[in-house]
């Protein structure tokens, strides 16, 4: 090899190992598999069976209004969902446990909600669905519920890792009045009592929840804003992708366990 | 005709004669008046006024719940099924808005004991 080759090829070995330097560090797991819970295990035993109850669990109203709005046509182009994505069932397992992810037009962070608000609006030209509209929820679950008993399991893109980072620190950072981070509560001090509650791990695997506190199903976006005023922070506005990249996080952090649907908390 | 959301539920093999529980679930908010949109204005009061099932042409449940009851209410009552029958629930809240669910409840004759 001449000497003029083996500068290049040692100049190439150099970019190479600089760019894996700027790689971010692997995030240390805070929870080993074995130790991952669900909600539900935190929860008393009349959360546990109105959970279990096939007919009562209230989630299941608006499983049914999601099941008729996957079939309806809407909007100036009078598409339903299952025009484009056939049935359900087959076109939508394993979709739910994906997400937060990287949109494939814009590369922006999103969650499910966010790509089926897209959805309505840019290919069924209706953009009635607003954060927390009992449509948009109804719909996620449902679209869930494709998914339902799948291990939570991040889309492998090597791009998401900016955002897990982001997400991670998030997690970490004490905030609020209280000057609390997520992770002192769900990480170190999970199982304990705070006044009459268990402390959860804060997981993400039952998320568009029926929450008793609310009456109504909420989103996991829902739940984080609930966290900020518990500590007396104040949360990012509604859709801020500090939102996503924590669900991201938390849904890495979660990773192995089981889609819950629909899940019924206190 | 069904407007708004319910469920209701029976056990599946009635025969004439059997007294069988009803399980009914009615999607509502139930808003007390107390409430607090995500941007802090008072969400108006908006529960079910009336809530009534027939069965055939004869009222087996009526309820006024009014405030105080759970969003999304749970109802349980039991009637005596004597033959098949449409099981019709209305209600109407405070908004106007009135809900109808149906479900017909099949009901199998009582075989004669043989000779």
């Amino acid at each position: 090899m001449s000497r003029a080759r083996q500068l290049l090829f040692m100049a190439g070995w150099l970019l190479f190992g600089a760019g894996a330097l700027s790689q971010p560090p692997p995030l240390p797991r805070t929870l080993a598999p074995q130790q991952l819970r669900s909600g539900l295990t935190f929860s008393g035993p009349d959360v546990q069976s109105l959970q279990a109850d096939a007919f009562a669990n209230p989630g299941l109203l608006w499983l049914a209004r999601g099941e008729s709005l996957w079939g309806q046509r809407v909007g100036p182009p009078n598409l339903s969902c299952q025009d484009c994505h056939g049935l359900k069932a087959s076109s939508m397992q394993g979709v739910a446990v994906q997400y937060p992810k990287l949109a494939t037009g814009s590369g922006s962070l999103i969650n499910l909600e966010d790509q089926i608000r897209a959805c309505r609006t840019q290919r069924q030209g209706v953009s009635d669905w607003g954060f927390e509209s009992d449509g948009l929820l109804a719909m996620t679950l449902y679209l869930t519920e494709a998914s339902k008993g799948l291990a939570l399991r991040l889309s492998p893109d090597p791009r998401l890792a900016v955002h897990l980072q982001a997400g991670a620190s998030l997690f970490q950072r004490q905030q609020g009045q209280l000057n609390l981070s997520c992770a002192q509560c769900h990480d170190q001090q999970q199982g304990r009592r705070l006044y009459s509650d268990r402390l959860s791990q804060g997981q993400p695997n039952g998320y568009p929840v029926y929450r008793l506190e609310w009456q109504t199903l909420g989103s996991l976006e829902r739940r984080l804003r609930s966290c900020y005023a518990g500590i007396r922070a104040e949360p990012p506005s509604w859709g801020d992708p500090q939102m996503r990249q924590l669900a991201l996080y938390l849904n890495w952090r979660g990773e192995g366990l089981p889609l819950e649907v629909p899940a019924v908390r206190k | 005709m069904n407007q708004g959301l319910a469920r209701l539920q029976w056990p599946e093999n009635i025969v004439a004669g059997d007294v069988v529980k009803v399980r009914l679930l009615v999607q509502h908010p139930m808003q007390t008046g107390y409430q607090q949109d995500m941007q802090g204005r008072l969400i108006p009061r908006n529960v079910l006024l009336w809530l009534s099932c027939t069965l055939g042409d004869q009222q087996v449940f009526r309820a006024e719940p009014s405030s105080g009851i759970a969003a999304n209410p749970y109802f349980e009552f039991f009637v005596r099924a004597r033959a098949t029958a449409d099981m019709v629930v209305r209600w109407q809240d405070d908004l106007g808005v009135a809900g109808e669910w149906q479900q017909r409840m099949v009901v199998v004759e009582r075989k004669t004991p043989g000779p």
